[in-house]
């Protein structure tokens, strides 16, 4: 298993992003390079992921980048990544897109190239709800939660993506978090030694857009997944395998209970009892039935 | 060699002979038997490239974006609403500046669904960017396709360009072509060549936050590289004319020397323009032919006509009578508009007469509706 303390020193996002403080992303997109390295085409659509770049003429991504359209990474990747193989180059083309652009108007494109089997690595960073534009909501914002759309609370439950997307038969389906580094790094690492299309999504808890303070993200996505409300886990070729601190859940330590998760974050502040039941059935659900499924040996 | 075949595979062979390294496309009728021949091609092993078979168009273009920046030379090809769904990434590929050839097959827009001529599609398309080619023949589709990558790949254009032509007029309609050895087409076209591209070794970010100070010269560097264009498109054009015998300009004149009236047409209604021009020739009327070639850029300064009839098979409505070319042109003399064809309504050389004798008496407007 890898630790932090020997993550590699090499830095592809530099110092003068411009990032919020507290901000997941660059905890996310740090390490993922750290696994990856620099031999990599990051592919970008509208996103938070393009401001934090920094403005024309700088930049602080050390790797190539390609902004592109809302609904375009995973196509621009498939052109990406037919164009190296032309050139015989082994970089791996690397799409960094957020829920709004995976979940919802990139599914068409991301969709598309996990049928066709494109090789790249496609990274869906979910901070469940659109952020760039401020804080509406996706088709990856919980029950309850209030956006700038959703002024009473989201009335419907979120989709999950990784299940869409293992439907796809792909090499390689991973959920992770930023509050799990060296899991997410372990993933990364796998997925950069596969080939055809691989999948991981990273779990990132936005200040401004969640309502909580900017020295707590670490916190309440290690919550997150301690509540079982995200789960981490891997998929090679379709086998899951529960990781970190989800297999303990797995293998029956209690799950921290969702009202501490909840409590910490001003976008539930408003739920009535009756929702937070719902929450919690809807979580015990999920792990009732992953313990019938994968909970085996 | 001369070949007998459909401008749909005259389109995929000239493409074939300019050797795209990536093909990203998506079937329309009636593109449709362009993407079949190419797709053939690459599985018979006789064009040796990628072919990304995408979801949608807008996948199509996005892929040719992702493959141009790689540094490598793409092709795609669509019609009608295949056209429309690409319209974000048509303007992300002029704005990156990368070199992408694509053919459209000129259809009309629903509803309701109709799949016959009607250049509405490629018209709307004309403020992104594009350099815009509208051809003639089957030929013309080949030549053109060959000249459009010299141009678009050129270093003081870098834009990319877009070979329209007439759904199942031309799609789909055999016609003998003189098609040259395949080391003369190389001898013609050089290596990719590309403004900037994306590698790991030299990394760069494209397209990030931009501020207004800087937009504005971005913006400014493709109006300068439109401007060379025009200038481009000669050279191109002419160059390939000493090696391959053709060559077109970006106007083609017909006997417009002595002319009372010039009509400018484009594509197919400009090839039966020129029969019109000989019959009413015959009645003794000094009629002449501007076969419009290139609308982006618009080499408005050959237009020295004292009169002209323009006639259009696209509209913008609320726009005078509604013809596109005609309203561009209508500062340039006295110039009368017809709106015609649309959805593939028929325009023959009869048709055409009979608009001139309406133009000699002063008439104008919607042809076959409004004016008959």
């Amino acid at each position: 298993m890898a630790s932090i303390k020997n993550f590699p020193k090499e830095e592809y996002v530099l110092k003068g992003h411009a990032a919020c403080p507290g901000c997941p992303i660059t905890i996310a997109l740090r390490t993922a390079l750290k696994a990856l390295g620099n031999d990599v085409t990051l592919i970008v659509p509208a996103s938070c992921s393009a401001v934090v770049q920094s403005l024309v003429p700088k930049t602080s991504f050390n790797v190539p980048v390609l902004n592109i359209a809302f609904a375009a990474s995973a196509s621009a990747a498939s052109g990406v990544a037919a164009a190296l193989k032309r050139l015989g180059k082994k970089t791996i083309p690397v799409v960094w897109a957020g829920d709004g652009g995976s979940y919802d108007i990139g599914i068409q494109a991301l969709s598309g190239a996990l049928e066709r089997r494109e090789d790249f690595i496609y990274v869906c960073y979910n901070n469940q709800m659109y952020s760039n534009t401020g804080i509406q909501r996706s088709g990856a914002t919980p029950y309850g939660a209030w956006t700038t759309t959703t002024w009473t609370g989201k009335k419907e439950m979120q989709k999950e993506l990784a299940e869409i997307v293992m439907a796809h038969h792909i090499p390689y389906v991973a959920t992770a978090s930023i509050a799990y580094l060296d899991d997410l790094y372990e993933k990364m690492k796998k997925a950069k030694e596969m080939e055809g299309p691989r999948y991981i999504e990273i779990f990132s808890p936005c200040p401004p857009g969640w309502r909580f303070d900017m020295s707590k993200t670490v916190e309440i996505a290690r919550l997150a997944v301690q509540t079982g409300s995200w789960v981490l886990y891997e998929a090679i070729n379709g086998k899951i395998e529960f990781t970190s601190y989800s297999k303990m859940l797995l293998k029956g330590r209690e799950r921290k209970p969702i009202e501490d998760w909840l409590r910490m974050q001003g976008r539930f502040r408003h739920l009535t009892e009756e929702d937070i039941k719902r929450i919690k059935e809807a979580i015990d659900e999920k792990w009732k039935y992953y313990m019938q499924i994968y909970n085996k040996d | 060699m001369k070949v007998i075949d459909t401008g749909n595979h005259i389109a995929a062979l000239a493409a074939k002979m300019a050797r795209p390294e990536v093909i990203a496309a998506y079937p329309i009728t009636p593109q449709t038997t362009v993407v079949e021949r190419l797709a053939q091609y690459v599985e018979r092993g006789e064009l040796d490239a990628e072919f990304i078979r995408v979801e949608s168009e807008h996948s199509a273009m996005a892929a040719c974006i992702g493959a141009s920046a790689t540094g490598v030379r793409t092709f795609t090809a669509t019609a009608s609403h295949g056209l429309l769904l690409m319209h974000e990434m048509i303007h992300w590929a002029a704005l990156a500046r990368l070199p992408i050839v694509m053919i459209n097959v000129n259809r009309a827009i629903g509803p309701g669904w109709n799949i016959w001529s009607d250049m509405n599609d490629s018209m709307a398309q004309r403020d992104t960017g594009w350099i815009q080619f509208y051809v003639s023949s089957n030929q013309e589709i080949f030549d053109t396709v060959i000249q459009a990558y010299r141009i678009a790949e050129h270093e003081d254009v870098m834009l990319p360009v877009m070979v329209s032509y007439d759904g199942f007029i031309l799609s789909h309609t055999s016609m003998a072509v003189d098609v040259p050895e395949q080391e003369k087409v190389d001898s013609f076209l050089h290596e990719f060549n590309s403004m900037w591209k994306l590698d790991s070794s030299h990394p760069i970010t494209h397209g990030n936050i931009i501020m207004p100070d800087d937009y504005m010269e971005v913006r400014y560097s493709m109006k300068k590289a439109m401007d060379n264009a025009m200038k481009i498109i000669e050279e191109v054009d002419e160059e390939y004319g000493k090696k391959f015998g053709r060559s077109y300009g970006l106007v083609e004149e017909y006997k417009t020397e002595d002319a009372d009236y010039v009509i400018v047409a484009t594509s197919a209604i400009a090839s039966e323009a020129r029969v019109a021009i000989d019959v009413l020739r015959e009645k003794g009327k000094k009629a002449g032919l501007a076969r419009l070639r290139v609308h982006r850029p618009m080499p408005f300064s050959r237009f020295n006509y004292d009169k002209m009839i323009v006639i259009d098979r696209a509209v913008s409505l609320g726009l005078g009578n509604g013809g596109i070319i005609y309203n561009e042109l209508k500062s340039r003399g006295d110039v009368y508009g017809f709106v015609a064809g649309l959805g593939g309504k028929d325009v023959n050389y009869k048709d055409i007469v009979k608009m001139y004798e309406m133009a000699e008496k002063g008439k104008e407007g919607w042809y076959g509706v409004e004016v008959d």
